[in-house]
């Protein structure tokens, strides 16, 4: 058989951007995991999706910066282009049905009509809730002793090797919240933290590292992160917006 | 009542790799109230283990067929576990959680029956480990009221005996019909208040002469070290216990809801079986002889099968699978039909390896319309024309160049063969024709295709004789020699810069097979041996990170100490006819004088590769030749062609 040309293939009619959640024990899975088994929930939920063109073509997604595994999500978010135009609502409601609970879509928005600007250049910042085991007192103080300081260096093992960064520009607002119990009635101290994404990343188990690095807040032996949002921040850059909403994007 | 164990588990597990294989939650899993039997009934609880990682044991269609066999009886809960790998376990001896499954997290020690699923031997050390996790008795003689019955089944289970000390039970054969039984059984027993206890239920499946009670039977040995008899140590028991045999495959569509895991898995595809058995006779091949006779699947039902499968799973590569599954006798309407209804769609179907014979280039373009012609797998076996007598899978040289000049001129450029080393009456000759043989196909292939990137790799593996074969008698040949042969054979084929580059060599050292096949042959006493290896750190034999030859070998010197017998005894040792073998009290419906008459042919044609000594040929197309199975087991060959044809799918 002779070398053909790869057949070029028709671009996407349309484009959706999906939110969804990683909730209970599903926030195991890697985002490779993730991945998987979306794709194939896509072929089980019949979704006419756009292919990319190539001797291997495959489904037109895009994924934004995915949580860590281990952490839970209610806002992660992915665009797909489609071959069929489709109703957004419908869609989700489909991949839904497809999807292993715990894995959750949690709203459709066609691209067209949603703000302007790509989705990574969209999400901006998150908002996460870190739950630990540690009494409030205690996390309050290594918080003081955090924002006292202009940058707090961590390390960290990444692909590339042990990577030294400054883990305390990005954050922009972190608080103890007042209450002593979690949602499980256990005992313990959740902290709220607005972060902005950076290049190299900053995550929210890096900022308990650079606390512990600067007081004398002990390891917790449990620790659970949750990104609650991800979006454009507010032009005070005390909070998010929507990204999937219709409103102009700022600026 | 049995409580999840998860929470205790969760704050550990992003501490070990890959937590997500010990979640649960694939889509099509099954999660039962602990008591959800109609009212007043009794619940039967099951779990299932396939004894290696989760990403071995997942895809296996086995336990996923039991397991959806079984839940879908209202009082039936079926609930599946795994091997865990060694992070996990310190993490579970360390917090003291017991051996869990994935679906509900429920403690194994809590149900009924734990049912383990031996596709191979190497599975022997997980399983104690899994015992031991689970604070089950590892010896079941000493196993309490309220500890399961423990249950093996799968191709292994066809000789038992060296794990007869750890299992209270055995099934041979087809598990879809036996699962429901004993079932069944335990219904029955729980329902009059459990009168005899666990011995009393254990009598009773025995009863049933299909299931294989080993504490039952008394095993005496002789002066030289050999069995001298296996019988019955109480009244009523069968003699001899019988496989299940499942037939009218059309009637099972199994696997319906397909698990699929959000974990990296070894088999990522939708598989339907479409026959199972197989006649073809290959002397080594043990599934091809405990598996008679052969049952097919309807050309409309694999079709529905297949639909169903993609729709459930969203897989979009679709396996036909069986032994030999271009023997099925409506492959070519099917491979047509299935590439006509996916035309256009990203579903591809493929094939396990083909025979030579079987082959054609029609089948061949039909399967890969869909996908890309990633390569060609032929299973030649046997080196020399000689080494394929003895072993009965007669091709000839002619034949498969033929056949993979076919396929290099239709734009296949990667060929990869399999074969075996150490088979009976073998010489250091016979495996350097594998070297002959590859350059031949690289020679054929750049000259059909006119292109120089033709590639083929050659797969070795050490033969193990294995139980109810014709070679079950067979020496196995000792690891230096094996290694010795395919140093040879790798240096003359490097030796060659003509062809060096074009092949590709994979085979693995001789020493695993020692142990598999001290685990296939061997009797009661290697229990100890396995034990004895566990108990040294002996876990994941099946992967050679894990797998440590001296650990097996001086576990065999402890646990074989005063036998009189050793691990060659065992291995590479020839036995005779009149010897009992561990498994001849477990009837596979083979008739052993068939078995040895077909064995004395082997030799016969190694002998004399050009006399008379027979070719057995294939019962589905010649007249019976009397393996014994069929009268045995009250079965009969069920094939097609049925004559139908796939329709269009609508579209939708
Ligand atoms: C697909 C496949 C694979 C896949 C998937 C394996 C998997 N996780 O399932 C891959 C490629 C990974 C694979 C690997 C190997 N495989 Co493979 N594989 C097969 C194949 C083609 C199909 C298996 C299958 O799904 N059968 C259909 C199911 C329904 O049958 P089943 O599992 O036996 O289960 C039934 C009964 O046995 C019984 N049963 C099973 N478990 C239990 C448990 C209980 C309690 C009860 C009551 C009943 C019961 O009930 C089931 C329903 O009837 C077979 C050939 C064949 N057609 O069987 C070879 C085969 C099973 N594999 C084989 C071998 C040798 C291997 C490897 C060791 C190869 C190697 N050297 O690496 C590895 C081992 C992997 C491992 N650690 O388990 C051999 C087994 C040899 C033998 N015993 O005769 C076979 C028979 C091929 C052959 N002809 O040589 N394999
Ligand atoms: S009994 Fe006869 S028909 Fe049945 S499997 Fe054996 S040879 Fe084939």
């Amino acid at each position: 058989m002779s070398r053909a040309q790869p057949e070029q293939q028709a671009p996407p009619v349309q484009r959706l951007r999906v939110r969804y959640a990683k909730r209970g024990r599903m926030r195991f899975t890697s985002h490779r995991d993730f991945s998987r088994a979306f794709e194939r929930a896509l072929v089980r939920a019949r979704v006419p999706m756009a292919y990319s063109s190539g001797f291997n073509p495959h489904p037109r997604i895009s994924y934004a910066g995915a949580s860590p595994t281990g952490s839970a999500s209610e806002a992660e978010y992915l665009e797909i282009g489609l071959a069929q135009v489709l109703d957004p609502a419908d869609v989700a409601r489909t991949l839904a049905g497809s999807l292993p609970p715990g894995l959750d879509v949690v709203e459709v928005a066609d691209v067209a009509t949603a703000r302007t600007g790509g989705l990574t250049e969209l999400l901006q910042a998150s908002r996460w809730r870190v739950e630990t085991d540690l009494p409030v007192t205690t996390a309050r103080a290594g918080v003081t002793d955090f924002l006292a300081l202009e940058s707090v260096p961590v390390e960290r093992m990444t692909k590339k090797g042990l990577r030294t960064f400054d883990c305390r520009t990005a954050v922009l607002h972190l608080e103890v919240e007042d209450a002593e119990v979690d949602a499980a009635g256990r005992p313990g101290s959740t902290l709220d933290l607005l972060l902005r994404h950076t290049v190299p990343s900053v995550r929210p188990d890096d900022v308990l590292t650079g606390i512990r690095s600067c007081s004398s807040l002990p390891l917790p032996d449990r620790v659970l992160l949750t990104r609650l949002a991800q979006g454009p921040l507010t032009p005070a850059e005390d909070g998010l917006e929507d990204p999937l909403s219709a409103a102009p994007a700022p600026g | 009542m049995t409580a999840s164990l998860f929470p205790r588990l969760e704050p550990r597990l992003s501490s070990v790799s890959k937590p997500i294989q010990y979640v649960g939650g694939e889509l099509n899993s099954t999660v039962k109230d602990w008591d959800c039997a109609p009212e007043g009934e009794e619940t039967v609880r099951w779990s299932l283990m396939y004894p290696d990682a989760y990403e071995v044991g997942l895809p296996n269609q086995g336990v996923q067929i039991l397991y959806e066999v079984l839940n879908e009886r209202d009082w039936i809960l079926a609930e599946r576990t795994y091997a865990v790998w060694p992070d996990m376990e310190a993490v579970m001896r360390e917090e003291q959680i017991p051996q869990f499954t994935v679906d509900g997290h429920r403690a194994v020690r809590d149900f009924d029956v734990l049912g383990i699923s031996f596709a191979t031997e190497l599975g022997y050390t997980n399983m104690l480990n899994a015992l031991d996790l689970a604070g089950i008795a590892l010896h079941a003689v000493d196993r309490g009221e309220d500890e399961p019955i423990v249950l093996g089944g799968g191709h292994a289970a066809f000789n038992p005996e060296p794990v007869a000390d750890f299992i209270d039970a055995a099934v041979l054969g087809d598990g879809e019909q036996a699962v429901l039984l004993i079932s069944d059984v335990i219904r029955e027993w729980k329902g009059e208040g459990r009168p005899g206890g666990r011995e009393e239920l254990l009598r009773r499946l025995a009863m049933l002469g299909s299931v294989y009670v080993p504490r039952f039977y008394d095993v005496t040995y002789g002066e030289d070290g050999a069995i001298e008899a296996v019988v019955p140590n109480r009244p009523g028991i069968p003699y001899r216990v019988t496989k299940h045999t499942l037939m009218d495959l059309d009637a099972w569509p199994y696997p319906a809801k397909p698990l699929v895991p959000l974990a990296e898995t070894v088999h990522e595809r939708f598989s339907v079986e479409i026959f199972r058995g197989c006649t073809r006779g290959c002397r080594f091949c043990q599934a091809g002889m405990i598996t008679r006779p052969v049952r097919e699947r309807s050309i409309s039902t694999i079709g529905a099968m297949v639909e169903n499968g993609i729709r459930a799973s969203g897989f979009e590569e679709v396996g036909l699978l069986s032994l030999s599954s271009a023997d099925h006798t409506e492959i070519g309407e099917m491979a047509t039909d299935l590439a006509d209804r996916y035309e256009g769609t990203n579903v591809s179907l493929s094939l396990p390896s083909t025979r030579v014979d079987a082959f054609n280039i029609t089948l061949a373009n039909e399967f890969s319309r869909n996908g890309r012609r990633s390569g060609l797998t032929f299973a030649p076996e046997g080196g020399s024309e000689r080494m394929r007598k003895v072993i009965n899978k007669m091709v000839s040289v002619d034949d498969l160049i033929d056949t993979v000049a076919t396929a290099y001129s239709h734009g296949w450029r990667q060929v990869k063969l399999y074969f075996m080393c150490g088979l009976p009456t073998e010489t250091d000759e016979d495996v350097l024709e594998i070297a002959e043989l590859a350059k031949r196909v690289i020679a054929t292939g750049r000259e059909v295709s006119g292109r120089n990137d033709i590639r083929c790799t050659v797969s070795i593996g050490g033969f193990v004789p294995k139980p109810h074969t014709p070679f079950q008698w067979a020496q196995q040949l000792d690891h230096e020699t094996t290694d010795e042969r395919l140093r040879k054979l790798r240096e003359d084929v490097r030796a060659d810069k003509k062809y060096a580059r074009a092949i590709g060599f994979r085979y693995h050292d001789g020493r695993p097979g020692i142990v598999e096949g001290l685990l296939s042959r061997g009797d009661r006493r290697v229990g100890k041996v396995i034990e004895e290896s566990w108990r040294a750190g002996g876990r994941f034999d099946g992967w050679s990170e894990h797998f440590s030859y001296d650990r097996w070998a001086a576990a065999a010197e402890v646990g074989l100490a005063g036998t009189g017998v050793d691990l060659d005894w065992y291995t590479t040792r020839g036995r005779e006819q009149d010897e009992v073998l561990p498994w001849d009290h477990l009837d596979s419906g083979l008739d052993k004088d068939w078995l040895w008459s077909d064995w004395e042919d082997a030799l016969a044609a190694g002998e004399d590769p050009d006399g008379p000594a027979g070719e057995v040929e294939d019962c589905r197309w010649t007249p019976c030749y009397d393996c014994g199975v069929c009268p045995e087991m009250g079965t009969d060959i069920q094939i097609g062609p049925t004559g139908q044809r796939l329709l269009p799918l609508a579209v939708v």
